[in-house]
């Protein structure tokens, strides 16, 4: 008396060209298409775009979008989003910078703890800012836009109020010299840095519980809690861990420009979700691969370069990121509408 | 004789990867009152969507008033005088009563909208069929069955010639069933057809004059009303019931679950019930009564407001899933798609989702193993009789009963000590049912306890040692053995002394 009815629901979809065709963009998403057209056009437009030394630059200057995307994702894959990224790293470059010249000027000798302290110091301020998302989130059911959108402007605002909206400078070089300008065995530090991150990345989503759970959550979260999982701890993690990831991003921006300033991150919460979305993590949640997210920052980061060789505008450079971000998220729509 | 109202000639749908409909040739008569009968995924609701305009047919005719007709929308059927009661609502609940009717249609002078008319053609079109419904009220403050009362008033806006009704008694009480009864009666008398999609028989017995059965999307035969129950279960079923449910031993043990007084915002008022190790107890009763949500409280995924709820002899004061799932209480929606199953992921990844942070997934020195988990995934699979090639595929795609099994399978994922089904088999075929009974068999005859909560009465009267019958957010019954019958349960689906209290 076993099933004898259950095979035709199971007989494939027969498969036009043309659906073949969106079969494999679906798959492979937009992504590699759009660089490959990116490269070509930027090739055309700048003799100086297709050299080893631009590239390399470009890849150097990825890595603070790439470790914001990165934290992105995880809200987007858990069905939200963070607005708040760029005030995260306003927040923890002046919170660090003051700590590390506080510390510095009491123990002039003892550089690096006053760096220790100065990173430890940005790092509590990210993770504060993170827990109040996660928890308004989280527990007080608050949308994820306006929640984040309102912390956005009160970190922004402590940053400014705090600095005075003037740069905090007087940091110990040492700071600068290692993790600005550094390099080990030839790689700059923040690309090592980087490169760690997206490591850890990797395992928290594809290896660990909470990783799987980020995905559970944003795919069904009645499911999700139905089946044991604390949905509200794990929307606290990704919004926790997408500040230390943020803040990790503001340090390395803080040592680069040398000073503490309220002004870093104008743009990275835009940036960083057009990387995400540009990338296949759907804004409805419970997808997105970490390795697409990293090529997706790549593609934001060589757009600007590509712009800035061609001598296009940093007003035009606006308009431009913006529309993408929009055909981004239609190219989403229609994945979504091609995958029902 | 004259032609019939309506007449299906040969109709077949064809979903991509489904044959939903399959060369179906039937006739509605004016005044006549035609029962589709068949389970879930048998092609009724695809049948009725086709004349409601709501799909086209793959192939064959449909011929209304003796004319070939295709209708591209709901709006065009509507104008021809058919009108479709689904059973999810179309109502916008902040409108008023008065506003969800006339949606899309208002009364309307010079482009300007005129609510008193409005009002005044409402109240008229209630008191028509006999409904007493405040039109003032947002639909949104109305229970369950006055808004199914609402939704099918919005069928007799125009003029009407045939009436679709999928499963309207389904949340309406006795009284308002029987309202709903008379209006079937008057408008068979003025000689329009209707098409009524029923699980009930007393209902078919009560209304119907012919009945369709439908299997897998075939038409397994067009009979008279007056047909032996019996006959008809096993036309619908396709096999004998005894090969359908098994015979569950019954070993009742110490209690595993006791619920007292307990009370939900959601609509339980003082339910009390105990489950024990080694029954398989059931919880029946009318959309609405509280059934789900009683089970729901217990497990913590509805907010309990007053009450008592012990689990393996310990009390709960705030029950939450997560802790009760480790506890071993495993809860099974009776929505799969909406609360049940993450539809992007793999079914291997659903089954094993309540399981990750078991110590046997664990790798060196910590996180996932892939391997253990594929491992569980189909050691799981193997019970429900899920086929392996089914695991690695997005469970989104695959058919409603092999989600099913996934979802079985997740239950089996912890240890568990108490398993509510709560509409187990919702939309899949005999053959899973079949197999989910036997695990359910199993289940109960391994010493676990089990509640079935459901509103196929046939299965729970057939899976059940013990039976409460739910009404109005209490128990009105507790039956067991021998007393289960469908007389007996029907009577108390209806909470006499709350209708006289009131």
């Amino acid at each position: 008396m076993k099933a004898t009815t259950s095979a035709p629901a199971e007989i494939a979809r027969p498969q036009p060209a043309g659906e073949r065709i969106a079969a494999l963009v679906f798959r492979i998403g937009v992504l590699p298409i759009l660089m490959i057209a990116a490269l070509a056009v930027f090739t055309g437009l700048s003799d100086q775009f297709l050299t080893i030394q631009n590239l390399t630059n470009l890849l150097r200057q990825s890595v603070y979008l790439i470790l914001v995307a990165l934290g992105q994702m995880l809200a987007l894959i858990t069905g939200g989003f963070d607005l708040s990224v760029g005030t995260i790293i306003a927040l923890t470059s002046v919170i660090a910078a003051m700590a590390m010249t506080a510390i510095g000027a009491d123990l002039p000798d003892a550089a690096w703890i006053a760096i220790l302290g100065g990173c430890a110091a940005g790092f509590l301020a990210a993770a504060g800012v993170g827990l109040v998302n996660g928890v308004g989130i989280a527990y007080f059911g608050v949308s994820p836009f306006i929640m984040t959108l309102g912390v956005q402007s009160v970190g922004f605002g402590l940053a400014l109020y705090l600095t005075g909206g003037v740069p905090v400078s007087g940091l110990p070089p040492e700071f600068s010299d290692v993790l600005g300008f550094g390099t080990v065995l030839g790689i700059p530090t923040p690309v090592l840095i980087c490169i760690a991150a997206i490591l850890a990345a990797l395992l928290l989503l594809e290896r660990t519980a909470l990783g799987r759970h980020f995905y559970a959550v944003g795919g069904n979260a009645k499911a999700a809690t139905l089946s044991g999982i604390e949905t509200r701890r794990v929307l606290l993690a990704a919004y926790i861990i997408c500040a230390l990831l943020a803040a990790v991003s503001g340090l390395l921006l803080t040592a680069r420009t040398e000073s503490g300033e309220a002004n870093l991150g104008g743009t990275v919460a835009l940036e960083s979700i057009a990387a995400c979305v540009i990338a296949g993590v759907s804004l409805r949640g419970g997808m997105g691969r970490v390795g697409s997210v990293v090529l997706g920052a790549i593609f934001i980061g060589l757009i600007q370069n590509g712009m800035n060789l061609a001598s296009i505008g940093s007003y035009l450079q606006m308009v431009v990121l913006g529309a993408l971000l929009v055909c981004a998220v239609i190219a989403d729509q229609l994945r979504h509408r091609f995958q029902r | 004789m004259a032609t019939p109202l309506l007449e299906l000639v040969d109709v077949t749908k064809q979903f991509p990867g489904v044959r939903a409909l399959d060369g179906v040739s039937a006739t509605l008569e004016r005044g006549e009152v035609h029962v589709l009968f068949g389970e879930n995924g048998a092609g009724k609701s695809t049948l009725i969507s086709m004349v409601a305009g709501v799909h086209q047919p793959t192939s064959g005719e449909i011929r209304f008033e003796g004319e070939p007709v295709t209708f591209a929308s709901v709006h065009e059927a509507r104008a021809r005088g058919i009108s479709a009661v689904f059973q999810e609502f179309s109502l916008v609940p902040t409108l008023s009563v008065a506003e969800n009717l006339f949606l899309g249609d208002e009364p309307r002078r010079f482009g300007l909208l005129q609510p008193r008319r409005q009002r005044a053609m409402a109240r008229d079109l209630l008191a028509r069929i006999g409904f007493d419904i405040d039109v003032d009220l947002p639909v949104g403050r109305l229970s369950r069955a006055q808004q199914q009362m609402v939704e099918i008033a919005k069928a007799f806006r125009g003029e009407l010639k045939l009436l679709i009704l999928d499963e309207p008694t389904a949340s309406l009480s006795e009284k308002e069933t029987e309202r709903l009864f008379a209006l079937v009666d008057q408008l068979r008398v003025r000689g329009i057809g209707i098409l009524y999609i029923t699980h009930r028989l007393q209902e078919i017995r009560q209304i119907a004059d012919r009945i369709t059965v439908l299997r897998d999307g075939r038409q397994i035969a067009t009979v008279d009303a007056r047909i032996p129950e019996r006959e008809l279960i096993e036309m619908m079923a396709g096999r004998a019931i005894a090969e359908i449910y098994p015979a569950i031993a019954h070993r009742p043990g110490e209690v595993m679950l006791e619920l007292d007084a307990v009370s939900t915002a959601s609509g339980v008022a003082g339910a009390s019930l105990t489950v024990r190790r080694g029954e398989v107890v059931g919880i029946a009763g009318l959309v609405g009564c509280g059934k789900s949500e009683v089970m729901r409280a217990a497990f913590g995924a509805d907010r309990l407001t007053a009450g008592t709820v012990r689990f393996r002899g310990q009390a709960q004061p705030r029950p939450r899933p997560s802790a009760m799932w480790r506890a071993g209480f495993f809860y099974l929606p009776p929505d799969r798609r909406e609360e049940g199953l993450v539809l992007s992921f793999p079914a291997r990844a659903n089954i094993t989702l309540p399981a990750l942070r078991d110590r046997r997934h664990r790798a060196w020195p910590f996180g996932l193993s892939a391997r253990a988990e594929r491992a569980t995934a189909r050691d799981l699979a193997r019970r429900v009789d899920l086929a392996d090639r089914n695991l690695g595929r997005p469970v989104g795609l695959l058919s409603g009963g092999n989600q099913q099994k996934a979802l079985f399978a997740k239950g089996l994922s912890t240890d568990i000590a108490l398993y509510v089904f709560d509409e187990p088999t919702v939309g899949v075929d005999v053959g899973t049912r079949a197999t989910l009974y036997a695990l359910i068999k199993e289940l109960a005859e391994g010493g676990a306890a089990v509640v079935v909560v459901s509103s196929d009465l046939p299965e729970v009267m057939h899976l059940s040692h013990r039976l409460y019958v739910m009404a109005g957010g209490r128990v009105t019954a507790e039956l067991s053995g021998p007393e289960i019958t469908e007389t007996a349960v029907l009577r108390h689906f209806f909470d006499h002394s709350a209708e006289t209290a009131s």
